[in-house]
């Protein structure tokens, strides 16, 4: 009865060739996405998080190279398909926010004219002019003021937050099934960010787009993302319902990085902090990743991958302490509505 | 804590009504000279052992007064003492001194690390141009502060590069403390580092406080971050002190609607009590032509006629007297 998944990656590996060894970035990543479902992907820099998002479009150069799985976006596998084919999905049906705004505009167009190519490109009966048209009121719907004018400016004569605004327009104008956010808001100071993060959720809801949320802020997670993935060093650790996952994490890990943030701690007690560093992955650890950071490390975990067990509300856990739940391979997670997770449609309305 | 500060009567650091302006070429070829606000009247005191907090938005000035307590940016008008002494125009042997006795550390672990020097030589190079130590004490002093710092023998003679970020932050430190500072400015001292790491940083800041008696003057744009550091915190806009009082005053009774905002966006790691953000409309003016009322006046929320005439003046508006805010209607505590 469940609906396919939009996008449903398997067992995703990819490494990078260097001069120093191979680099196994991604070390056999899962997961699913369903329609107009906004996944957060988290997990500290380095994890893989960003490489899984241009993994997606096929946007891995060398000397990285996908080595192994499969991207299946609407039934078809995204590695078997032709580059022509797949640079007409990417931008038409898949999109992507980077991180960093102006670096990813043309500093010598006027924004307007970056936004409305975005739709020549992927639709050839429009005429540049009603383009420029719909790029403009696609401005104006982001709430930018004066956006006639605004349109007619250059990348450096904006501020970030308003570039953002200007990526924002410029990957959602074609409504694609599928956004992929690589920390949206990072870089903005926190009044701008608030500002892009109710814009970005309003512009969701009316397309119905799917989204990848990449970032390692878990309070943006907590407000926009209806199921969370945390990933560390290549690999995914726990995935499930947002509020599951932050209210009562099962993976040590997720566990001991929601301690480490300064919040309402009281400032006498010292922070968690966990102990070690992330591993390299030139020589990543044999067993479990986390197994030489992890204060409940069993014997087994530095011999053995744990795998993937499933638990009660569709969560999954990589890791032995949960041995005895059933273990899962690779089919989907169930489809967390989003009125089931409760806030996330009330807070939309 | 606060008490330490009290019974010290004389603050280690005292800026009164300081100005730092830029000025600025517009556009490549115009010759018309704009100037930039960056700090415009700002005064606070340090007791000896504090931490204080210094919050903002990006451009909102708490960079420059760090940098202006150092003597890296020009200052205009106003004064900075440091236990008792003037410290602006300083020159030869009393500049060499402040450089000491003050040290900063900075944002990015990656890029204010000489990469061709080794960890003993980045350590050691301050010991040897204030003439502290030479030879073989240099290598002793070194390595006690790099054991200090959570590093040791073995990563004496290695390069910058080869360290993770949280490391390089230890480096950075070790760097600073060796000199054996009293005041250390941190300018956004973990914002370049995972929240694991983050938090291993800061515990060490803590204890490291703790045992040379340091005062910090702390930079962040993280709220959580200060409240866990700070004794004091002030907020900043435009290059002015909004508010500034103790941290749990700050965080629980503010008055200020800009304090208000900041808190407000404070992400909420709670699915069921997400955090009720205040969304500001606009964006912060910038220091160039800064509005002559209230700096915050154009965004806020409650915004009267009287704020866009009249700067309104830092004083205190509750009941505690250290708490201090700068607006003409501030919000008053009952929530």
């Amino acid at each position: 009865m469940a609906e396919d998944p939009l996008l449903d990656v398997r067992d995703l590996k990819v490494e990078f060739h260097t001069f120093r060894g191979v680099v196994h970035a991604l070390r056999g990543v899962s997961f699913h996405l369903h329609r107009r479902e906004t996944l957060g992907l988290a997990g500290e820099t380095g994890c893989g998080k960003s490489v899984t998002a241009l993994a997606i479009l096929r946007l891995i150069s060398r000397p990285g190279r996908i080595s192994h799985g499969q991207i299946i976006f609407e039934g078809r596998d995204l590695l078997t398909v032709g580059e022509a084919e797949m640079r007409r999905l990417r931008g038409s049906q898949i999109s992507m926010i980077m991180q960093e705004p102006k670096m990813s505009l043309n500093p010598v167009i006027r924004v307007g004219d970056q936004v409305a190519e975005t739709l020549l490109i992927h639709d050839h009966s429009l005429t540049r002019g009603t383009a420029k048209t719909k790029a403009v009121e696609m401005l104006a719907g982001l709430g930018i003021p004066d956006a006639r004018r605004m349109a007619e400016r250059y990348p450096h004569e904006l501020s970030g937050g308003m570039a953002q605004r200007i990526m924002i327009a410029m990957m959602l104008v074609t409504r694609p099934k599928l956004l992929i956010a690589d920390e949206p808001t990072s870089a903005l100071d926190v009044t701008i960010q608030a500002q892009i993060l109710a814009v970005m959720k309003t512009l969701i809801h009316e397309i119905d787009t799917a989204v990848l949320l990449i970032t390692h802020d878990l309070g943006v997670m907590a407000e926009t993302a209806d199921r969370v993935a945390v990933m560390y060093a290549g690999s995914m650790v726990e995935i499930g319902p947002v509020r599951a996952v932050l209210k009562d994490p099962q993976h040590p890990y997720t566990q001991g990085l929601l301690k480490t943030i300064p919040n309402a701690v009281a400032p006498d007690r010292p922070l968690f902090s966990i102990r070690g560093t992330v591993p390299s992955l030139l020589q990543p650890p044999i067993g479990c990743a986390f197994a030489p950071r992890c204060e409940r490390a069993l014997d087994r975990c530095r011999s053995e991958v744990p795998p993937r067990y499933l638990l009660e509300g569709g969560r999954h856990v990589a890791c032995f302490l949960h041995q005895g739940c059933p273990e899962v391979g690779t089919q989907p997670e169930p489809l967390v509505r989003q009125n089931e997770a409760g806030r996330v449609s009330s807070r939309m309305a | 804590m606060a008490d330490e500060r009290r019974h010290n009567g004389q603050p280690l650091l005292e800026v009164t009504d300081l100005r730092v302006h830029f000025p600025v070429r517009e556009g490549l070829l115009s010759r018309a000279r704009v100037v930039v606000q960056a700090v415009n009247g700002v005064s606070l005191a340090l007791g000896r052992g504090e931490v204080f907090g210094l919050v903002g938005e990006s451009g909102c000035g708490k960079t420059t007064l760090g940098r202006a307590v150092v003597g890296l940016a020009p200052v205009l008008s106003g004064q900075i003492r440091f236990a008792g002494g003037n410290l602006i125009g300083l020159t030869g042997r009393a500049a060499q001194e402040r450089a000491r006795r003050i040290q900063l550390i900075f944002q990015d672990p990656y890029s204010s690390l000489h990469p061709r020097k080794t960890v003993r030589d980045l350590v050691g190079i301050g010991l040897k141009l204030h003439g502290l130590a030479t030879g073989y004490e240099i290598d002793e002093q070194v390595l006690t502060i790099l054991e200090g710092v959570g590093l040791g023998l073995d990563h004496l003679y290695r390069y910058a590069h080869e360290f993770s970020g949280g490391q390089r932050q230890r480096i950075a430190l070790a760097r600073a403390l060796v000199l054996k500072p009293e005041l250390l400015i941190l300018d956004e001292p973990t914002s370049a580092l995972d929240v694991s790491v983050q938090a291993q940083i800061l515990n060490l800041l803590k204890e490291l406080r703790r045992e040379f008696n340091l005062t910090y003057l702390f930079i962040s744009h993280n709220l959580g971050v200060v409240r866990y550091m700070s004794q004091r915190i002030g907020v900043m806009y435009l290059g002015h002190i909004v508010e500034m009082g103790p941290t749990e005053s700050i965080f629980l009774r503010s008055h200020h609607p800009y304090t208000r905002v900041l808190l407000s966006a404070l992400p909420s790691l709670d699915p069921d009590a997400p955090s009720q953000r205040q969304v500001l409309s606009g964006e912060p003016p910038t220091p160039i032509n800064p509005p002559p009322g209230c700096p915050f006046a154009p965004r806020c929320p409650s915004v009267q006629d009287i704020c866009c005439r009249e700067k309104p003046e830092l004083r205190q508006r509750g009941e505690e007297p250290t708490h201090l805010c700068a607006c003409h209607f501030p919000i008053s505590n009952g929530k």
